[in-house]
C-alpha cells in the first residue's frame, strides 16, 4: 500500500454509512453493474430462453426460434416510439428553453385529435363507420395540420395570457397549465362525449404485408415515416437555422442572449407555438393508430414525462433515446414475459425510469446543473 | 472630450437590500475609458446595471441621448451598447462559427461581419467548428468579444477581459481595442489589472464601495504606486 491509499483512508459519511472513499467509488458502481447484469439477462431471455410451450410460457417465442415474432414486436416498438418521439419532442422542446413544465401538453393532444376527428368526418361526408376506403391522403393529412394548428394556437393564447407573466416561477406555470387541462377537458367531455373516437388511416396506407410469416399494418411504418420526418425537420431546425442557434443558445444562457439584442420573447413564442403543434400532430396520428377517449390526455401527458426524464429535459437526442427505449420496452414486456404476469409489464415502464435516474440522475442526455 | 455618448448620473442599484452601487455618475464620450477597482467595489454589478439586467433603484442612464435606465436588456442592445461579460458566458451548445452566425443577420455592409471578425482573430477561424467550450481562456474571450462586434455598436463595454488571460493573449486584446478606438467606437472597460486597464484606455475612473472616487490619467496611475495602493491594494 501506498501513501496516499493510507491518506485516503479517512472516513466519508455517506448517509447512515462511514466509509472509505474506496467504497465511496465501489458504491457508487453498483447501479451500473445492477443495470448492466438486468439488461444483460434481458437479452438473452429475449433470444433464446423465453419458449411458447415450455414452462417460460410467454406469448412470443425467442429470438432464435421465432425470428419473425420478434421482428413485429421491434417493429411495434420502433413505430411506437415514433409517436412517443413526435409528442415528447414537443413537450421538451417547450421544457428545455423556457423551463416551462407544460402540464396542458396531454390536453393539446387530445383537443387536435378531436378537432380533427371531426373535421375528417366533414371531410368524407360520414359521422360514423368511415371505412379507410372512404378516406383519400388529403381527407387525413388536412385534419392534422387544422388539428395540429389549432393546438398550437390555443398553446400560444396560453403561453401569452398567462405564461409570460410568471417566467421562471415552476409552481405557478404547473399550476396555471393544470388549470388549463381540466377547463379543456371538461369542454371536451361536454362537446364529444365520453366514448372513445378514433380517427381514419387513408386507405392508400392500409395494407397488410408479411415478414417471416407475419402479418403487418403498412398503416403502423406510415406513422414511423411521418414521425422520421418530424425528426429530421427538427433536426434540421435547430442545428442549421439561425432561429435554431438562438433557441440552443436560449437553452445555455438565456440573460446573454437578450443581452445581445436578441428579442427572446419573440422566440418563446413561436417555440410555444411549435411545441404545442407537435402535441396536437401526435394527438392525431394517436387518434388514428388507437384511438382517443376522455382520459387519453392525462395518459400522454404521462407518456411524454417518462419519456423526457428517461432522455434527459430539453434535449431532443434525449428525446429520441428515451422514446426508443419506452417504445421497445412496451413492446417487449408483454411479449416476452412468462403469460401469467404480462399484467405487470406496465410496471416495466416505471423500472426503467427506476433504472435511469439511479445511474443517470439527468437522464441520458440531460446536462447536470 | 467629444459630445457626450454614455451619461450616468446618481445611480443606485444592489440586490434586494443590499445596495452595490451608491450614487454612482461619471459621463463619457466616443473613447476608450477604464473603470479599476479592486474586487466587490461593484465593478460587475455596474455593468449589469447599464446593461438591464440589473434595475437601478434610483437614478438615471443617458446613452447617446435617450434615457435607458429601465429598458430591458434587448432594447439596450438596440440601442447600441454591445456586453463582453466576465467569464465569457459562451454558449456551449454553439460552435465558433455559430455564435457569430447567430448574429450576422443584419451585418452586411456594415463594419463588422464573422468575415471580419475571423480577419481580426485568426486563431477562431482555424477553429471555426469547435465547441464553444472545448477552446482555450484566450480563444474564449476572442470570441466573446467577435460575438459582440457584430453587433456594430457605438459602445463596447468590458467586463474584466484580462482576467486568467496570458500576458500574450492580452496583449492581443489590446491591440484589438485599440483597433476599435481608431474606428471610432468607444470601449469601456472594467478591470482590476492595471497593465490592461493602463494601456487600453488613457482616462481611469477609479471605483471604491460603488462610487466613482476619483479620476486619473493612464500614465499617473502607472506610476504613482501610492494611488495604486490606495485604490487598488497594489502592492508595488
Amino acid at each position: 500500500m501506498t501513501d496516499t491509499t493510507q491518506a485516503g483512508a479517512s472516513k466519508i459519511k455517506l448517509g447512515l454509512f462511514d466509509m472509505t472513499p474506496r467504497q465511496v467509488v465501489l458504491m457508487r458502481r453498483v447501479p451500473v453493474v445492477v443495470v448492466s447484469v438486468l439488461v444483460g439477462f434481458a437479452a438473452i431471455w429475449v433470444l433464446f430462453l423465453a419458449d411458447r410451450s415450455w414452462t417460460t410460457d410467454t406469448s412470443a417465442g425467442s429470438a432464435i426460434a421465432e425470428p419473425g415474432e420478434f421482428l413485429v414486436t421491434f417493429l411495434d416498438g420502433l413505430t411506437f416510439a415514433g409517436l412517443l418521439f413526435v409528442v415528447a419532442s414537443g413537450f421538451t422542446l417547450i421544457f428545455g428553453l423556457m423551463r416551462t413544465v407544460n402540464m396542458a401538453h396531454g390536453a393539446f393532444f387530445l383537443f387536435a385529435a378531436y378537432i380533427a376527428i371531426s373535421v375528417q368526418q366533414k371531410m368524407v361526408g360520414k359521422s360514423r363507420n368511415i371505412e379507410s376506403s372512404d378516406v383519400s391522403m388529403l381527407d387525413w393529412f388536412v385534419p392534422l395540420l387544422v388539428g395540429a394548428t389549432v393546438a398550437a394556437v390555443v398553446g400560444v393564447l396560453m403561453q401569452q395570457f398567462f405564461l409570460r407573466w410568471n417566467q421562471g416561477q415552476d409552481l405557478r406555470q404547473a399550476i396555471i397549465t393544470i388549470a388549463v387541462t381540466v377547463i379543456l377537458a371538461d369542454q371536451m367531455l361536454f362537446q364529444y362525449g365520453g366514448l372513445a373516437k378514433t380517427m381514419t388511416w387513408p386507405g392508400d396506407v392500409v395494407h397488410f404485408f408479411e415478414i417471416f410469416g407475419q402479418r403487418y399494418a403498412s398503416s403502423r411504418l406510415f406513422m414511423f415515416a411521418i414521425s422520421l420526418v418530424v425528426a429530421v425537420a427538427l433536426w434540421v431546425w435547430l442545428n442549421r437555422t439561425r432561429m435554431g442557434m438562438v433557441i440552443r443558445a436560449g437553452v445555455d444562457d438565456q440573460e446573454m442572449v437578450r443581452a445581445l439584442g436578441i428579442n427572446i420573447t419573440l422566440v418563446f413564442g413561436i417555440t410555444f407555438f411549435v411545441g404545442s403543434f407537435l402535441a396536437g400532430m401526435g394527438g392525431v396520428m394517436g387518434a388514428s393508430f388507437s384511438g382517443v377517449a376522455l382520459g387519453t390526455d392525462g395518459q400522454w401527458l404521462l407518456n411524454s414525462l417518462i419519456v423526457v426524464i428517461i432522455g434527459g429535459l430539453g434535449s431532443i437526442k434525449g428525446a429520441v433515446a428515451g422514446s426508443l427505449l419506452y417504445g421497445m420496452v412496451t413492446a417487449f414486456s408483454p411479449a416476452y414475459l412468462p403469460s401469467d404476469y404480462t399484467f405487470y409489464s406496465i410496471i416495466f415502464t416505471f423500472v426503467i425510469l427506476a433504472v435511469v435516474l439511479a445511474v443517470r440522475p439527468n437522464g441520458l442526455f440531460g446536462r447536470t446543473e | 472630450m467629444a459630445d457626450t455618448l454614455l451619461h450616468v448620473e446618481g445611480l443606485r442599484a444592489g440586490y434586494g437590500h443590499s445596495m452595490i452601487l451608491e450614487d454612482l455618475s461619471f459621463s463619457m464620450g466616443t473613447e476608450a475609458v477604464s473603470i479599476v477597482g479592486r474586487n466587490g467595489m461593484g465593478k460587475t454589478t455596474l455593468c449589469k446595471t447599464l446593461m438591464g439586467m440589473l434595475v437601478p433603484t434610483s437614478g438615471s442612464i443617458t446613452f447617446d441621448g435617450t434615457p435607458i435606465d429601465g429598458l430591458p436588456p434587448e432594447k439596450i442592445a438596440r440601442h447600441g451598447i454591445a456586453y463582453i461579460p466576465q467569464g465569457r458566458r459562451l454558449f456551449p451548445s454553439l460552435s465558433v462559427d455559430e455564435h457569430l452566425q447567430m448574429f450576422a443577420k443584419g451585418t452586411r455592409g456594415k463594419r463588422w461581419t464573422p468575415e471580419a471578425v475571423y480577419e481580426l482573430f485568426p486563431r477562431l477561424a482555424e477553429r471555426r467548428g469547435n465547441g464553444g467550450a472545448e477552446l482555450s481562456g484566450g480563444e474564449q474571450q476572442m470570441l466573446a468579444v467577435g460575438r459582440a462586434l457584430l453587433l456594430n455598436a457605438k459602445l463596447y463595454l468590458m467586463d474584466e477581459p484580462s482576467e486568467g488571460l496570458a500576458p500574450t493573449i492580452v496583449d492581443i486584446l489590446i491591440k484589438a481595442v485599440h483597433h476599435l478606438i481608431e474606428e471610432d467606437s468607444a470601449v469601456l472597460i472594467v478591470e482590476q489589472n492595471l497593465r490592461a486597464a493602463t494601456s487600453m484606455a488613457e482616462r481611469q475612473l477609479v471605483m471604491v464601495s460603488g462610487q466613482i472616487e476619483h479620476e486619473t490619467t493612464a500614465a499617473e496611475l502607472r506610476d504613482d504606486a501610492a494611488l495604486q495602493k490606495q485604490y487598488l491594494g497594489v502592492d508595488a
